[in-house]
């Protein structure tokens, strides 16, 4: 009788009751509104800071299509003679301040449309280039039967314009050394991207392997300069790869950070040698850009404003709410 | 060849279509032809659904049928077959975990299912087989197998010397009374060696036994055939025949067609469902168009091999649809039901539902409507055994005008106190005698006999200690004879048809009992015809007067029915008792016209019927009894406790109106200032015009009296008036099949809006299918009020299918009731906290469920629709594949699972002291278009935040401070974090309840995110095509720009609500302070309720001028 009793009553038990100890919070208005008023002083806070640093980035644009408004290069618009050089001049009034950015933008280039953002393998891409090229990179897969190394759309439309800086002292070109390393995110240069390894040097290792339909070099000539900027490590491919999130967008080039101009670039007349190489006129724009970059990154006023306006609806509202509910409670006092 | 000729005797039902006839004993002897046709079940009780091998087929189709299920199938199939952006993976993941969770509960309940067939199909039994004894298995038992107990089966040989046997039936119908069973005559005796056939005959589907044949065709009749699923009482052991086994038992086909109920809130999910589905359909349209546009634009550069024809646009439409599924919850489904199923349990581990008497808590059998336990806008209660206690007690006795009362203080030697009349005059002995004596006699009370058997002729005293020593089917018949026992007649048993009784003077009365006329509810009367000692034939018969007076002389009768209106209008169940004495030729023409009737093959019943009318006439009237039936625990409260909470209760009962009405006051239902409206035989006849233009008249009266002042003082007259109806069940018929020529539906409307002008309705004198016409009638009225029907009887179980939620009341008139509700509770107080605490709370729970799902879903989907504006409608998505199958699974599943499980956004004590705020989510509060457009228009302005806010953000890519710039899955996934982040803040916001078990998973979700996401990005995953997320999610958290924006974005998404929150009305004192001082069922019900909390933002202003007028006229006063 007993063990029947128990097996048939329900357990009393706080979780069975619903009546497990609970905390219920009460959003008052004696514990909002200070705390919109914190919040609100805070994020005006962040954003005047923001606001102020990004306004001290130095940013320095060209546009180099060659069509349009711009002028620069148009002599290389039309993609007769190539290569192409052309020559972008600026003169810089005051010290461009170091460690200086190279980037270069291209607007209404859509990285990020399907077809073309799968079309990449990156098994390949990891070192393995003796197999078969993964389906999505066709029609970028094979060329006579041998895999295109590395194959797919993106690698094939790689960005190849290259850039050197010159400093006009006395009429003199002074060229201004341009780091290339450390352009790409560590863990793509380090871990996700491997070159093929072969007994003998890099070029054995791409062996049975064709170079994209739009590259003039195979991968491991990219950078003539330097050996470990080769095949699948080579930098600017590594950021090329990281397709871009819109169709307006900047990819880092160069970083000026050694020699005379480790501080930045000093006031002077200065020639940016381009090789025109990469054609977008028929469908958009690009651009050279010089930049300084600040703990907040490059330039971004968005965020400095977004702050200091949320912050201001904060403490807006935190006043509203002071009145509302001193009216408020005064009524209810009365009622 | 013994058969055939058997056969032909019986021939009246040899040939009819499906007659049912069985050889019993004739197995092994006989192969004939005439039996090999009839291929009767087997006798395995099968209620299990599935089998091991057509478990996964069935389940599946069954599944696949729900056009949820099916849909997310169709985009499983586009995504496997038609080039889509997302893999296949992305929505088969959460539709195979969907299938696998319900298949694994269905799979488990049929499990059950078999183990308890199993126990009954393996129950061993003892089988008569070739004249031998043998011990079998349950289900190998065939049909015209003699068996020991068990199966319906016709007696042939009990232990008892009488050739009968006992059984309650209370696992059948509830009945409770020992039912006496007769054996076959000639077969009892050698049970191993029968030979015989049976003949059944159809009445309606089940056959009912006719003959039985061994040497000639002896007739059966239900009283000897007992149906499985009876208990033996008083009887050792049976023999008898299985008839029907298995699947064919009447048990088993009374298990069968409960329709499947519905609740409104999965209606609500239905019609928000089709509008995503256009958005859904709206986008994947407008994204193909545009991509069409875009792409013929000159100048922009189109993949190579990229074709426009229409069938790639009809395969970009996919792509899109595939894309978008996501607005559509695959989740919210398995979510509903996990909530429902888990939910249930609560109401079961209730302990406030736990009776100690019966040891047992409440039970959910449908956990499909809890939600709708807290939209109640009707309540139909029946009277006895709901309201009342259905524990009778006898209180007075009037006999021949004189009131007599027992009172048990007084010490008189016989109990017997006289209010107004003398006592012992001898004249009123005798008719006192006589009036007890009758009592004693005319029932069909039994004697338990465990006591019976203690008590030896010499010690009879002790019997009177046995109190509980009766059973029988109504609680009044009990109630009467211990009321006899109280004034000195005891009644000792039935013994071989010979009634005993003890009488005041310690003597035993032996009466033969000749005739028992049964109680029926159509003649509302019941006789015995019985033989005394001194040769005397009596007819005592005991009824509802209205049936009694008819038949009685008229002298008597006035004097007594001043009592009985008087008793019927204090609430006490009233019957008169009468007799006659029957001459030796009238009782010999009676008996055989009885016996005739009885034997009848056809049309019994009516026969029956006839045949007692014809004896029932021409009594004396002796007295009245006067029977109270108590108002169960608390009824009054809980009925006003309903009627504060909004809702309407009707009464529907079968008892007479004064009764009724009593009862009505008694549970305050009426009360003093009730205004009362009577629609019922007595004032259709008043005008002395035909019934109907007397009806129509009255019903346009009322509904102008009733209409009119609401009309012109809106807010003054309703406040101090209420109203109530009495209709009769002879009115109602009137009102609901008035003659052709007459507009019936004219008389619906006008009767309904009379109803619902009224605060309570009583409706006596009701049929069991007159209950549910009621109840269908007001489901089916404008703005289909959510209708609940509670009651404890067989007479209420089509009331109970009929309503959107029935309710059981585990009480003495048996299971049946029980069995076909949704919920069944033991007390009618219980009622109060399932519908206000329970109720509410679940609604609560499951609308915001439903809201929160579909909010949660749109702004997930918003930015990757707004995405395609960015890359070229290419299907790019936006997210990466692994944060779009886990964001319903994982990443947001658990919070809103605990919330709609823990919730408790007002605390049960106050839900119960403050039964007004039931009233907050009448007609569906909280999931109709408002609430739906609110949340909508949420989900969109945090899409929209969301996307553009990372859009700024990237305009710049170069995030990180060491100039490198992130791409387009760093973009996703700032996106994304925003997203799960506000999401499920945005449910802490709204958790007014937070245990440790909310805590846990609301914290623990963002935890499992973040960990997530640091161990998808940190590891180079062989099986995945490409490594997209590859320490995007590390480097993005290393970028100072992303962390603040993160923030920003949230907060700012968040910004809004709490602003709501703190500007809405501070509900928690408030609330504390309202229920005590003004609730009051007078408060005018014109003052719209008070604002919905946290799902009504539009009324934030209105909230502070609400609340800043003075709160109550109680605090004022």
């Amino acid at each position: 009788m007993k063990s029947q009793q128990a097996a048939n009553r329900p357990d009393n038990t706080a979780f069975t009751q619903q009546r497990l100890p609970a905390w219920q919070p009460m959003l008052s208005a004696h514990f909002v509104i200070p705390g919109f008023l914190l919040i609100g002083m805070a994020f005006i806070g962040i954003g005047v800071a923001l606001y102020i640093t990004s306004q001290n980035i130095q940013v320095l644009e060209k546009d180099y299509t060659g069509t349009g408004q711009y002028t620069a290069c148009s002599e290389c618009a039309d993609m007769q003679t190539i290569p192409c050089i052309c020559n972008v001049t600026f003169s810089l009034t005051t010290l461009f301040t170091g460690p200086v950015f190279l980037y270069y933008g291209l607007s209404n280039y859509y990285q990020n449309y399907r077809k073309y953002q799968v079309s990449r393998d990156d098994v390949q891409l990891w070192g393995d280039v003796t197999k078969s090229p993964a389906d999505a990179c066709a029609p970028y897969q094979y060329i006579d039967n041998k895999p295109i190394a590395p194959c797919g759309s993106i690698a094939n439309s790689m960005f190849n314009d290259t850039f050197s800086l010159y400093q006009i002292i006395n009429g003199t070109m002074k060229l201004v050394p341009l780091d290339g390393k450390g352009i790409a995110w560590w863990t793509d240069y380090n871990i996700k991207f491997r070159n093929p390894s072969a007994q003998g040097s890099l070029q054995d290792a791409f062996n049975g392997t064709m170079k994209p339909v739009n590259w003039s070099k195979p991968a491991y000539e990219l950078n003539p300069s330097d050996m470990n900027d080769n095949g699948f490590l080579n930098q600017d491919f590594l950021v090329w790869m990281r397709t871009a999130a819109l169709p307006d967008f900047q990819k880092l080039y160069r970083r000026i950070t050694s020699g005379d101009y480790a501080l930045g670039l000093p006031p002077g007349d200065y020639v940016l040698q381009i090789e025109y190489n990469y054609a977008v006129k028929d469908f958009g724009r690009k651009k050279v850009v010089f930049s300084n970059v600040t703990w907040m990154g490059g330039k971004n006023e968005f965020l400095g404003v977004a702050y200091i306006v949320v912050g201001s609806l904060c403490l807006v509202m935190s006043v509203v709410m002071l009145v509302v509910y001193a009216k408020y409670k005064f009524a209810d006092e009365n009622a | 060849d013994v058969i055939r000729p058997v056969n032909a005797l019986c021939h009246l039902h040899e040939k009819r279509v499906g007659s049912r006839t069985i050889c019993v004993g004739c197995r092994s002897s006989l192969t004939t032809e005439a039996f090999l046709q009839q291929a009767f079940c087997d006798n395995r009780i099968v209620s299990s659904k599935y089998t091991v091998w057509n478990f996964l087929p069935k389940n599946l189709f069954k599944q696949f049928r729900r056009i949820a299920n099916f849909y997310f199938l169709i985009i499983f199939l586009v995504q496997v077959i038609v080039d889509t952006p997302t893999s296949p993976v992305t929505s088969g993941l959460p539709l195979f975990f969907v299938i696998t969770v319900t298949a694994i509960k269905q799979g488990y309940e049929d499990w059950l299912r078999h183990k308890a067939d199993n126990e009954v199909n393996k129950y061993l039994v003892t089988v008569v087989e070739d004249g031998q004894r043998v011990r079998k298995e349950s289900e190998k038992i065939k049909v015209g197998d003699i068996v020991e107990v068990l199966e319906d089966l016709i007696l042939l040989q009990s232990s008892r010397d009488d050739d009968t046997c006992f059984v309650t039936t209370a696992s059948l119908d509830g009945e409770s009374n020992h039912k006496t069973h007769y054996t076959v005559p000639d077969t009892e005796k050698e049970v191993e060696l029968l030979n015989a056939t049976i003949e059944f005959a159809s009445v309606h589907i089940w056959y009912l036994p006719i003959c039985v044949a061994v040497s000639a065709c002896e007739s059966l009749g239900p009283e000897n055939l007992l149906l499985k699923g009876a208990t033996l009482k008083n009887t050792k052991k049976i023999y008898g025949v299985a008839v029907y086994t298995g699947m064919e038992t009447k048990m088993a086909l009374n298990y069968q067609g409960k329709s499947q109920k519905r609740s409104a809130v999965e209606k609500s999910i239905n019609a928000f469902l089709i509008v995503y589905l256009f958005l859904l359909v709206g986008k994947a349209l407008v994204c193909t168009t545009l991509k069409y546009v875009w792409q013929s634009r000159p100048g922009e550069r189109v993949q190579p091999g990229e074709i426009r024809t229409l069938g790639d646009m009809f395969t970009d439409f996919l792509s899109f649809m595939v894309l978008f599924n996501f607005i559509i919850p695959v989740s919210m489904y398995v979510t509903v039901e996990m909530q429902k199923f888990l939910g249930s349990f609560f109401i079961t581990w209730d302990k406030d539902f736990f009776d100690t008497e019966i040891q047992e808590g409440a039970l959910v059998n449908t956990s499909d409507l809890n939600e709708e336990l807290g939209q109640v806008e009707y309540v139909f209660t029946d009277k006895t055994g709901t309201l009342t206690q259905n524990n009778m007690e006898f209180i007075e006795c009037c006999i021949d005008g004189f009131q007599y009362k027992y009172r048990e203080s007084q010490a008189e030697l016989d109990g017997f106190s006289v209010t107004d009349g003398p006592i012992y005059k001898v004249q009123e002995k005798e008719m006192e005698d006589l009036f007890l004596r009758a009592l004693c006699l005319c029932h069909t009370v039994q004697v338990k006999e465990s006591q019976l058997a203690e008590v030896d002729g010499d010690q009879i005293d002790s019997i009177s200690g046995a109190q509980c020593g009766f059973i029988a089917s109504s609680p009044d018949e009990v109630a009467l004879v211990k009321g006899a026992m109280k004034y000195g007649f005891t009644f000792l048993g039935l013994e071989c048809k010979n009634m005993k009784i003890l009488n005041r003077d310690n003597d035993v009365e032996v009466y033969e009992l000749l005739h028992m006329l049964n109680f029926d509810p159509v003649r509302r009367r019941m006789s015995v015809i019985v033989k005394s000692k001194t040769g005397e034939t009596l007819l005592f018969c005991k009824g509802a007067d209205s049936s009694m007076f008819p038949r009685l002389r008229r002298e008597e009768v006035d004097r007594i029915q001043v009592h009985v209106q008087r008793n019927a209008k204090e609430g006490y169940r009233t019957l008169c008792v009468a007799y006659k004495q029957l001459s030796t030729e009238v009782y010999v023409q009676v008996d055989a016209s009885l016996r005739e009737a009885r034997l009848a093959l056809e049309d019994r019943e009516e026969k029956l019927a006839a045949a007692y009318n014809r004896v029932e006439t021409g009594m004396t009237l002796i007295g009245a009894t006067a029977v109270e039936d108590r108002l169960q625990e608390q009824a009054a409260e809980t009925m006003e406790a309903l009627q504060s909470a909004g809702m309407k209760v009707w009464v529907l009962t079968g008892d007479k109106m004064e009764t009724a009405k009593s009862t009505c006051y008694a549970s305050r239902l009426f009360q003093q200032g009730t205004e009362l409206l009577e629609l019922t035989v007595r004032t259709l006849e008043e005008g002395g015009r035909p019934r109907e233009e007397r009806l129509l008249q009255l019903l346009q009266e009322y509904r102008l009296y009733l209409l009119l002042p609401c009309v012109v003082y809106r807010s003054w007259s309703s406040a101090g008036q209420d109203y109530g109806l009495i209709v009769d069940g002879a009115t109602l018929s009137l009102v609901l099949n008035a003659s052709p020529e007459t507009d019936s539906s004219r008389y619906k409307s006008l009767f309904l809006t009379i109803c619902q002008s009224c605060t309570s309705v009583l409706c006596c004198r009701m049929a069991p299918l007159q209950k549910a016409q009621i109840v269908r009638m007001v489901k089916n009225s404008k703005g289909n009020p959510i209708t609940l029907s509670v009651g404890d009887g067989a007479n209420d179980v089509s009331m109970i299918l009929e309503a959107h939620v029935g309710i059981g009341i585990k009480g003495k008139e048996g299971r049946q009731a029980v069995r076909n509700s949704d919920y069944a509770i033991h007390k009618l107080k219980h009622l109060k906290k399932l519908l206000l605490a329970h109720g509410h709370l679940y609604y609560v729970r499951i609308a915001h469920l439903v809201q929160y799902f579909f909010y949660k879903n749109l702004c997930f989907i918003l930015p990757q629709f707004l995405y395609q504006f960015y890359c070229g409608y290419s299907q790019q998505p936006l997210y990466d594949a692994a944060y779009l199958t886990m964001y319903n699974i994982n990443f947001t599943s658990m919070p809103i699972l605990a919330y709609s499980l823990f919730e408790q956004h007002i605390c049960i004590e106050i839900l119960l002291d403050s039964p007004t705020l039931y009233r907050q989510m009448a007609k569906n509060a909280l999931l109709r278009w408002g609430p739906f457009s609110y949340w909508t228009l949420l989900g969109i302005f945090h899409g929209l935040l969301f996307f553009f806010g990372a859009f700024f953000l990237f305009s710049n890519p170069a995030l990180l401070s060491t100039g490198q710039v992130f791409g387009n899955w760093a973009f996703g996934t700032v996106v994304f974090t925003v997203l799960v982040f506000t999401v499920t803040l945005k449910l802490a916001l709204d958790t007014r309840h937070w245990t440790w078990i909310n805590h846990f998973v609301i914290w623990g979700s963002l935890s499992f995110y973040i960990v997530f996401s640091f161990f998808w990005g940190g590891i180079i995953w062989p099986f995945l095509e490409q490594q997209r997320l590859y320490f995007v999610f590390a480097n993005m958290l290393s970028s100072v720009s992303a962390w603040l924006a993160i923030v920003l974005l949230i907060l700012l998404s968040l910004l809004p609500e709490v602003l709501l929150l703190v500007l809405r009305r501070p509900r928690g004192p408030r609330v504390r302070q309202v229920p005590a001082t003004t609730v009051s069922r007078y408060s005018d019900p014109f003052i719209p309720s008070l604002p919905a909390p946290s799902f009504l933002p539009l009324t934030f202003f209105f909230s502070f001028a609400n609340s800043s007028s003075p709160p109550s006229p109680a605090s004022s006063a």
